[in-house]
């Protein structure tokens, strides 16, 4: 077991430097998630104009690992057109099954790609993906089936 | 007995984990078994398997006598009175929703209050809490020190004219704080309470006298005792088993039945509906079997001795912050490596080899009060050694190491 393949230089940098950590002055959308087997905890919110994420951040205590995802994700998605950051969030959990992913389009993102060969971490991993994914959710579409 | 010798009798703990020495600090958790106990749940698949009280063939005997001298050896583990006092359950968690919900539900009246502490596992908690919304009684907390310890003044306090039922853990999963259940079941007894115990860390690592704690439950699992999982025990006295409904219903607990209505068994046949845990029951006779041959109090002296070196060692690292009082305390120690998440620290220490536990330790309401999301814990059995503790020392200077940078 490589510690390296799971704590990235770039999860690392995230996970010290958050980007877009804080609250939104106005938002759509605020989402409180938690994860009930460790206690982490995150804040999502968004603002959707035009059918684009417009802004978006995040706040919330947790692991290196679940606070980098969402750091990262925040990054990845910001600006990009909500159906578009729902299509990231698939790759993701694909990625995280260890199936086959777009990394082209998953980006820096892929440097997560370690935490598949660490089961118990992969829950820390998609904890603001399921926050995101309820957003969409809430917002009146539908619900990737593989979010729960 | 030389216990160093101890850890040859369990298989699993010869085995390397990511290259290294196994080190399995996460007994509280669940414990290892030893190849006594696993020989005995094979040997009962392999020669004996039969359902127990209704056949009259050869192995249904056999079968029968084993599950029956095990309720016998589970009364003189924790010294009850007679095998009729011992009822088997799944663990912990089944034996007090019996007591909350065959019990005392039954008794508890609007304003009645039940009394407990914060430092309780959930499973000594959402009972309470459910039992509370369905009769209308009321929960009340005997407030915690900040050494996570219980004042006697405060539990004189809180213990009242109107408390019917005090619950309460005999040692703390997360702080270790052994509790002076004896002396509060006392005063819950003055004041016409009933005492509930929840035993699961404490059953494990030291002798335990229903007796003489005058108690009138006590909970703890099989599977933290060298037993297999799926099996444990509720103690209750006699009257107070007779005052306990059945919470499952159906074959095995039944005297007679009718179309529309039925009577059941004795105590405790009555308590255990369906066919019961067998092999679990066999499993924690031959686990009992082999903390005996040991002696439970040498086990408490191991379990101390070594939560006394691993807190002085602990205690001397910078950057550790330890929870809990100093003594006495159960086998485990609860910390955390400040700048980082326990479980970044549990997974630098699984690379290392080094198994414990991080999270909220089921206990989300002490984590509140601690002001910790969560927390990092060791805990130690008989097969534990110093050099185990020494591992674990010199795995958490690498996690320093490893998140230096992330620490700052």
């Amino acid at each position: 077991m490589q510690l390296d393949d799971l704590y990235r230089q770039v999860i690392m940098d995230h996970y010290t430097r958050p980007r877009n950590q804080g609250q939104l002055d106005e938002a759509d959308l605020t989402i409180d998630l938690k994860n009930p087997t460790c206690g982490d905890e995150i804040t999502l919110q968004v603002l959707v104009r035009d059918g684009l994420v417009d802004d978006v951040r995040f706040h919330g205590s947790g692991c290196s690992i679940s606070m980098a995802s969402a750091s990262m994700m925040t990054e990845a998605i910001k600006g990009q057109l909500v159906e578009r950051a729902m299509e990231l969030s698939r790759e993701f959990r694909n990625m995280m099954k260890g199936a086959e992913a777009d990394y082209d389009c998953l980006g820096e993102l892929e440097a997560l790609s370690g935490v598949a060969k660490f089961p118990a971490r992969i829950k820390c991993a998609t904890l603001a993906w399921n926050a995101l994914e309820r957003v969409q959710a809430d917002r009146g579409g539908k619900v990737d089936e593989s979010s729960s | 007995m030389d216990l160093s010798l101890i850890a040859r009798d369990f298989p699993i703990l010869s085995q390397t984990v990511n290259g290294k020495r196994l080190v399995y600090l996460d007994s509280a958790a669940t414990s290892q078994k030893p190849d006594r106990v696993l020989d005995a749940v094979s040997r009962y698949y392999r020669e004996y398997n039969a359902n127990v009280h209704r056949g009259v063939h050869t192995l249904a005997g056999k079968a029968t006598d084993a599950y029956e001298s095990a309720r016998v050896k589970a009364a003189g583990f924790i010294h009850a009175p007679s095998e009729d006092n011992i009822v088997f359950t799944r663990g912990t968690t089944e034996g007090l929703n019996m007591v909350a919900f065959g019990y005392a539900r039954r008794k508890l009246r609007p304003g009645d209050e039940i009394v407990l502490t914060p430092m309780e596992h959930h499973s000594n908690l959402i009972p309470w809490q459910q039992a509370a919304l369905a009769t209308g009684a009321t929960l009340r907390y005997i407030p915690l020190q900040k050494d996570g310890t219980l004042l006697w003044e405060d539990i004189e306090q809180a213990i009242g004219d109107r408390t019917r039922v005090v619950a309460m853990t005999h040692v703390s999963n997360v702080l270790g704080t052994v509790n002076p259940v004896k002396r509060v079941a006392q005063l819950a007894h003055e004041r016409g309470a009933v005492m509930v115990v929840d035993g699961a860390q404490a059953a494990p690592h030291m002798p335990v006298d229903v007796a003489d704690l005058d108690c009138d439950f006590y909970a703890f699992s099989g599977h933290k005792m060298m037993a297999p999982t799926g099996i444990g025990v509720l103690y209750g006295k006699r009257a107070a088993l007779l005052e306990m409904e059945p919470v499952h219903f159906g074959g095995e607990m039944i005297d007679v039945v009718e179309l529309f209505s039925a009577t059941w068994k004795d105590i405790p046949a009555r308590f255990e509906g369906g066919t019961p845990i067998i092999a679990g029951a066999i499993g924690l006779a031959a686990a009992i079997d082999y903390l005996d041959d040991i002696g439970m109090e040498a086990i408490r002296r191991h379990g101390a001795a070594l939560t006394d070196y691993a807190m002085e060692r602990l205690g001397k690292m910078p950057g550790i912050t330890l929870y809990g009082p100093s003594a006495p305390r159960g086998a485990l120690v609860t910390f955390n490596l400040d700048g980082v998440h326990p479980h970044d620290v549990a997974t630098v220490l699984d690379a290392e080899g080094v198994a414990i536990r991080a999270g909220h330790h089921c206990a989300q309401p002490l984590m509140r009060e601690l002001g910790a999301q969560s927390t990092a814990r060791a805990s130690f059995y008989v097969y534990n050694s110093e050099q185990d503790v020494d591992v674990l020392v010199g795995a958490l200077e690498t996690a320093k190491e490893f998140f230096s940078h992330a620490i700052g």
